[in-house]
């Protein structure tokens, strides 16, 4: 919690009309569709339909298949689906050692339990051994309001800096659905940042010819006043925000980067060259050690220094509450995208 | 497959020649780097002489061979000792034990999977090979495939949360195919283990946990070889455990007799001393 709200601890508070309630979003709950159409549970629909072909994928969890969609697993070929219980750190050792013996194993939990609490056990049971454990993580950055128990904002920092790992956070239904496969393909380590129940498809309408492509940024969006550079759930607000940009004559281009590590420098530095574009990053984590600071340090190196903003959260454990009131306060929703570009042009 | 039908059974090298002859390879590797956990691995001689030429089964010339037995070394700083064996086993040549610890040696201090033949994983963050073990043994039982797998593990891993829960898991996955040997030789880097946090009644524990459980004295060879037996023979529908209290530094007596054992230091002269000892004790 922030200082300012623990000053407020003993301050009573007033009950809001029942009209203008907003409930905390719900640990279970889906992403917003935010007018888009949506897939149910991409993830685990596609890791059956990957399974089927492949006898050496199994599924692992730690008490969270129902909130990992690993259960659409579970429920179909049952006897790939292994529940560990709620002990993450025999979640990835067991995976470590299904891997050792052949296997494909997909691990999941929240974001938060994989990278605080298991984190040892990826390190070194799984990747410096560069086994192929897929670690799959619901609630990524701010996607619940439970407060910073189940909040990982910074899971993308803590695993750039593993040696090995390859890390994915996807926008939408689109990207996960493509990612499971790649994920599969590329023999090694990865962990991934899901979004599970009814998620919107988001990247193929606004690019009908879409598809993921592990450690590959595409552009969604041309523009020529300002390059929006984001990954996950950003993208999608990087689009909504330059289609609202638009009606203003801002012209704003969106590179979606997925694929955090390894990142696609020679798509970013040659994106970031043209046409004096102001630069803009866009993640749904903290700005610390994230996309923002891998794609600045990608341009310096490159001798590449546009105008450069960061859109991300704050260097602070996050407030409770309901999901659009703090994607407001921390500047991840569309208007916030909307008002802090235009503060920038 | 029966016990004898294991190739390295077969061998008419007494098994406490075979401990000799780890504990005297230890100690030349402990000579070539003026250091080395040599109190453990002089400690656990006996319970490797039985794991690798009486329990496991093996090909010392195919070290990945699918069928093999697993033993993973969870302590990794015991590497000296499990060279040792892997050494008198003929998985690792033995002109290559005065490399130990050099640089581009495959025999690093710490045990480490992608360095050296026959190590199956890479130890020493402590409390992670029991959990590789569960898994191993889960998906050996995907294969179908009758091997086992051993952990060898210390009692200061005990303190460890990961072990408790790996050890539940072992259970409730009914993993009859994972032995599990700890080492408890009361000795760990700040004093004696039971003092540090004490894992006593432990037979208990684990037993209160599922799994099949054995103490004996570990430095008694006929004791742990019918122990190793009897886990690997029993009808229990779960995992197994042996408990085996050591001796740190057994076999030289005037190391066995210091006081902090953990990480013995022995003087430049020593070493040689301490081989003379082992000498006067030598097997037939």
């Amino acid at each position: 919690m922030t200082m300012a709200s623990m000053a407020r601890k003993y301050e009573a508070r007033k009950v809001t009309p029942k009209e203008e309630r907003q409930a905390t979003s719900a640990m279970i709950a889906s992403l917003a569709a935010e007018g888009y159409d949506t897939v149910s549970a991409p993830f685990g629909q596609a890791l059956v339909q990957a399974a089927k072909a492949d006898e050496r994928i199994v599924g692992l969890t730690a008490d969270l298949g129902k909130y990992t969609d690993l259960h659409i697993l579970g429920n179909e070929m049952p006897d790939r689906f292994y529940q560990m219980g709620m002990a993450e750190q025999i979640l990835m050792s067991a995976a470590a050692g299904m891997a050792r013996e052949g296997f494909i194993p997909f691990a999941t939990t929240y974001a938060v339990f994989a990278s605080r609490r298991a984190y040892d056990f990826i390190a070194m049971a799984i990747a410096e051994e560069n086994l192929p454990v897929k670690i799959c993580c619901a609630l990524p950055g701010l996607t619940t309001g439970y407060g910073p128990s189940h909040q990982a904002t910074e899971d993308l920092a803590i695993f750039r800096g593993l040696p090995n790992m390859t890390i994915i956070d996807p926008c939408c239904a689109d990207d996960i659905m493509g990612m499971v496969p790649a994920m599969i393909e590329h023999n090694g380590p990865v962990y991934s940042r899901l979004l599970r129940g009814k998620v919107p498809s988001v990247l193929t309408r606004h690019k009908p010819d879409y598809k993921f492509e592990l450690g590959k940024a595409q552009m969604i969006r041309e523009g020529k006043d300002a390059l929006v550079i984001s990954t996950g759930f950003m993208t999608m607000r990087a689009l909504d925000a330059a289609e609202q940009l638009a009606k203003d004559n801002v012209d704003v281009a969106v590179l979606h980067c997925p694929t955090i590590k390894p990142l696609d420098v020679e798509t970013i530095v040659a994106e970031a060259s043209k046409g004096g574009r102001l630069v803009i990053t866009a993640e749904n984590h903290t700005k610390v050690g994230g996309l923002g600071e891998a794609v600045a340090g990608a341009l310096l190196t490159n001798g590449v220094a546009p105008k450069f903003r960061m859109i991300g959260l704050p260097d602070e454990f996050l407030e409770a509450g309901a999901l659009p009131t703090l994607h407001d306060m921390y500047g991840l929703s569309v208007s916030k995208v909307v008002e802090q570009i235009k503060g920038w042009l | 497959m029966t016990v004898d039908d294991r190739a390295p059974a077969r061998s008419n090298v007494s098994l406490a020649r075979r401990a000799w002859n780890i504990r005297r390879k230890a100690l030349l590797m402990g000579e070539v780097q003026g250091q080395g956990y040599i109190g453990q691995a002089l400690g656990i001689a006996d319970v490797l002489a039985a794991s690798y030429f009486h329990a496991l089964d093996y090909r010392a010339d195919e070290p990945e061979w699918e069928g093999r037995d697993r033993f993973l070394l969870s302590i990794g700083h015991y590497a000296i000792a499990l060279y040792a064996v892997l050494m008198e086993a003929g998985i690792l040549p033995e002109e290559e034990l005065e490399t130990y610890g050099m640089d581009d040696s495959r025999m690093p201090m710490s045990g480490m999977a992608s360095y050296t033949p026959g190590m199956e994983i890479t130890g020493g963050s402590l409390g992670h090979g029991l959990g590789i073990a569960v898994g191993m043994g889960m998906g050996l039982k995907r294969k179908k495939n009758p091997a086992f797998i051993y952990n060898l593990m210390s009692d200061g891993e005990l303190g460890e949360g990961s072990t408790w829960e790996a050890a539940m898991s072992g259970a409730h996955h009914k993993l009859d195919n994972l032995i599990c040997l700890v080492d408890f030789n009361d000795q760990q880097a700040d004093g004696k283990s039971t003092e540090m946090l004490c894992s006593e009644p432990l037979g208990d524990k684990w037993e209160a946990f599922g799994w099949f459980t054995q103490r004996v004295d570990g430095n008694d060879l006929d004791a742990v070889v019918a122990a190793m037996d009897a886990a690997r023979n029993s009808d229990h529908n779960g995992p197994r455990v042996i408990i085996f209290d050591t001796t740190m530094c057994k076999g030289v007596p005037f190391l066995e007799a210091r006081e902090i054992t953990h990480f013995v230091r022995v003087d430049a002269d020593e070493w040689g001393k301490a081989l003379d000892v082992l000498e006067e004790g030598k097997p037939a």
